[in-house]
């Protein structure tokens, strides 16, 4: 009797077993690289680590599929190598002899990645799920971008700078105009029309006259 | 009005170095340098700024000091059928102004793009469902992707026009706000603005110099450079890249030298000037080589590292051979054969085309800037000295269109110069547009190398020969003897009587058979396009015909206008001959003339 009961309970554990192969459909490849990242500190993969991740994977499965009760004894493993790397599976923990679908497995693990990451002390780059391909940290882009507002501000110092000048110069040029004539009123007596005859524009720069100043040496 | 005068002798010396040190100095004159082996390239080189170089530089700066015109207005005195070669100067000065002016556009964005941590060149943008990079930047590096996705935004050729890139007009627009703002009082604006712009180059330079020199593998590089490699001297090309280098480093034939030389005090010794200015542009680009050849074996040598420590090569000069570099798993302990010759040496010495040019400076140069600590103030002081060396050029170029526009008498009198000048940044503005469009590069690539080429070669030869036999050796001589008390010495004369029009007659010939040889291509950035390593990177392509017929129509318009001009004012003069006499007399002065006619009208 006491056999026939051992056998029953030994059943289900060897049928899931059964379930894990490597290569399997419904399975992920999982390799860990603990050396890589704790150097020094690095902890000893045996047993106890295993039942670990199989509790953190019935965690997520349980966070994404809220309401099914996922047990460690769910999550079957298989082909493990000593430099950590190993297959599994998911069963239903409504039939522990049909596997849990690849894509549901992949979101829930998707999920909670940075939970499982972290009671390992490990990384998306050092714990792999083969196949799984990592959420990569949303990049923050401010808004508005940080070049508008550096342009934002060189060009509002161009601009103040171009009116600034611009005004300036106008109301150099109405000061003038008022200076110039008041002075036509009073020297309009008094001119005297070869002074004024280098700063009058009018006048064609003549190269042969000048010329000839030189060089006539009496 | 009165003529604008500079206030002292620094600003115009300031303001020549300024227009003749430019980009080219930073980004041309160093690979040149690389590629012909080193040191020896330096001979062909100060051969062609001695003899080349220093007269026509000399010779432009006597005739503007003496006739004290712009480029249009000397032409005509000299002789009314040589006007057109202001034309010329003109044209080619507006043409190489609006995309010179859309490089430093670029520079801008970069240089806003510094103020962020991380630099956005440095690492790649995730794609659209977050689970990885993207495509087209995982398959080159991030500084590429930055420069020709998110900058350019360019299409895969010069055919595919794209549509006009918003960040790029608003960043042209700011850039032409700044040039604006220095020309808006003329060149009293401009003689302040220099004091800036042309020093400004060279404490960057200095600081950069200090902090290469003391990065990792900066002496690879700088040993590189400058190990000469004498049997280069027996290839014809040197020495015309040496030639051409020069020339257009020194920008002669511009009319900006002319104008800015006319401002200046009649009894200015211009020879001393000529010389000073010429010897700097070479000692400045000879400055700038060490640090940015500094910076590339440093580059080297931490593209060598990353490779021998096994991560994934991901910098552009492991990219351009990749097939030999092996990208392996970081868990696997499995071995990996690295090819022997992958030493730093190896890296120098595969660096493409993009060595030069926007290349070095958005890819190459920026990716050097990622690895040393500090990155964003390296960053913000390159491109800050990038837009001052551009700057200062720019002042060149403006003042020849402006300066032959007030020589004209186009415009009446009762348009202030403000608005002038306003009028005429906003026509460069919105004709440079096309540089904003999703082919932009490309075209920036077909003027850099068209425009500002040939037709500046033609230009030069025709200055030197209508100075020197229209005019007349010994009526310039004169001229010189009047500004500086010394006559040219022999080698002057020699200089522009023979070795100078010979060398550049040569240089043209030789320039343009070089050009017609090879099927002139450009390199294009195609994403849909894929190497055999599985890499992305620009890829040649030849010019469709279009392209080619406005190629041709490019060289060909500045230059147009010399012999239209001759022929106009050959046939105008045969109609005018009865007519009364135009040239001068000693005895008729139109100033005098038309005071008195003002007096009379005055005192009736």
């Amino acid at each position: 009797m006491l056999e026939k009961i051992l056998v029953l309970l030994c059943l289900p554990s060897a049928l899931a077993q059964h379930l894990c192969t490597p290569g399997a459909s419904d399975g992920y490849k999982v390799r860990l690289s603990i050396k890589t990242a704790l150097g020094d500190q690095a902890y000893v993969w045996n047993e106890n680590e295993m039942f670990l991740f199989r509790a953190t994977l019935a965690f997520a499965m349980r966070t994404h599929f809220n309401g099914q009760m996922y047990n460690v004894s769910n999550i079957v493993v298989c082909d493990e190598t000593p430099r950590v790397s190993f297959w599994f599976v998911v069963t239903s923990p409504l039939d522990t002899s049909t596997l849990v679908d690849r894509k549901d497995v992949e979101e829930a693990v998707r999920k909670s990645r940075n939970r499982i990451n972290s009671a390992f002390l490990l990384t998306d780059k050092t714990l792999e799920f083969i196949g799984i391909a990592p959420t990569l940290a949303a990049p923050v882009y401010p808004d508005p971008p940080p070049w508008l507002i550096v342009f934002g501000v060189v060009m509002g110092a161009v601009g103040a700078g171009i009116i600034i000048l611009l005004v300036t110069s106008v109301l150099q040029k109405k000061r003038k105009k008022n200076e110039k004539s008041e002075g036509e009123d009073d020297e309009e007596d008094t001119r005297v029309k070869t002074v004024e005859n280098g700063t009058a524009s009018d006048g064609v720069y003549n190269m042969s006259f000048s010329d000839d100043e030189r060089f006539t040496k009496m | 009005m009165e003529l604008p005068k500079w206030d002292n002798k620094v600003q115009y010396l300031l303001t020549c170095i300024g227009f003749a040190v430019g980009l080219g100095n930073v980004w041309r004159f160093p690979y040149l340098c690389q590629i012909y082996g080193g040191g020896a390239f330096l001979i062909p080189y100060l051969i062609a700024l001695v003899f080349e170089g220093l007269p026509l530089l000399y010779l432009e700066l006597a005739i503007g000091q003496r006739l004290r015109m712009g480029s249009i207005g000397v032409w005509n005195s000299i002789s009314p059928l040589l006007g057109g070669v202001g034309i010329a100067s003109m044209l080619v000065s507006f043409l190489v102004g609006i995309f010179y002016n859309t490089i430093l556009a670029w520079v801008l964005w970069y240089l806003f793009h510094s103020f962020q941590n991380p630099l956005p060149w440095s690492q790649c943008p995730l794609n659209d469902n977050l689970t990885g990079y993207n495509v087209e930047c995982e398959k080159s590096t991030p500084v590429n992707y930055f420069w020709y996705r998110e900058t350019l935004n360019i299409t895969p050729d010069i055919e595919t026009s794209g549509s006009l890139q918003w960040w790029l007009v608003i960043c042209l627009a700011s850039a032409w706000c700044v040039v604006y703002i220095c020309f808006i009082k003329g060149i009293e604006s401009v003689g302040k603005a220099v004091y800036v712009t042309a020093t400004f180059p060279y404490l960057v330079l200095t600081i950069f110099l200090i902090r290469a020199l003391t990065l990792p593998g900066a002496t690879d590089g700088l040993v590189y450079l400058f190990t000469p490699d004498w049997e280069i001297l027996k290839n014809p090309q040197v020495w015309l890249d040496a030639s051409t280098q020069i020339f257009f480093s020194l920008s002669v034939a511009f009319g900006g030298l002319i104008a800015f030389s006319s401002y200046n005090e009649e009894r200015n010794n211009c020879e001393r000037d000529a010389v000073l200015v010429g010897v700097i542009n070479s000692a400045t680009s000879l400055y700038a080589s060490i640090p940015i050849f500094a910076i590339l074996g440093f580059k080297a040598t931490t593209a060598y590292n990353s490779c021998i420590k096994g991560y994934v090569c991901t910098h552009t000069l492991c990219n351009s051979k990749a097939s030999f570099v092996f990208l392996f798993d970081t868990n696997e302990a499995d071995s990996f054969y690295i090819s022997s010759f992958m030493l730093p040496h190896y890296f120098l010495a595969s660096l493409p085309q993009s060595a030069s040019g926007t290349g070095l400076a958005f890819i190459v140069f920026t990716e050097a800037v990622i690895e040393m600590p500090g990155s964003q103030i390296w960053a913000i002081l390159f491109f800050v000295m990038l837009f001052s060396l551009g700057l200062s050029s720019m002042f060149g170029n403006i003042e020849g269109v402006l300066t032959p526009i007030n020589d004209l008498k186009l415009v009446p009198k009762w348009i202030p110069k403000e608005l002038l000048t306003a009028i005429i940044c906003l026509v460069a503005f919105l004709t440079a547009l096309i540089f904003t469009l999703g082919s932009g590069n490309y075209w920036v690539e077909v003027f850099n190398s068209y425009v500002g080429s040939v037709p500046l070669l033609i230009i030069a030869f025709f200055e030197i020969t209508g100075v020197i036999y229209v005019r007349g050796m010994k009526n310039f001589s004169e001229d010189i003897y009047f500004m500086t008390g010394n006559r040219p010495n022999i080698f002057w004369k020699a200089c522009w009587m023979v070795i100078s029009p010979l060398m550049l007659l040569v240089v043209l010939i030789a320039y343009v058979v070089v050009q017609a040889q090879t099927t002139p291509s450009y390199p294009t950035w195609n994403p849909a396009y894929v190497s055999k390593s599985r890499v992305l990177t620009w890829r040649l392509k030849p010019y469709p015909d279009w392209v080619f017929a406005i190629i041709i129509l490019l060289c060909v318009l500045p230059v147009i206008s010399i012999p239209l001009v001759a022929l106009y004012k050959l046939i105008c003069c045969r109609i005018k001959k009865s007519s009364a006499r135009t040239d001068l007399n000693p005895y008729c002065n139109d100033g005098f003339e038309v005071e008195t006619r003002e007096q009379q009208n005055q005192r009736a």
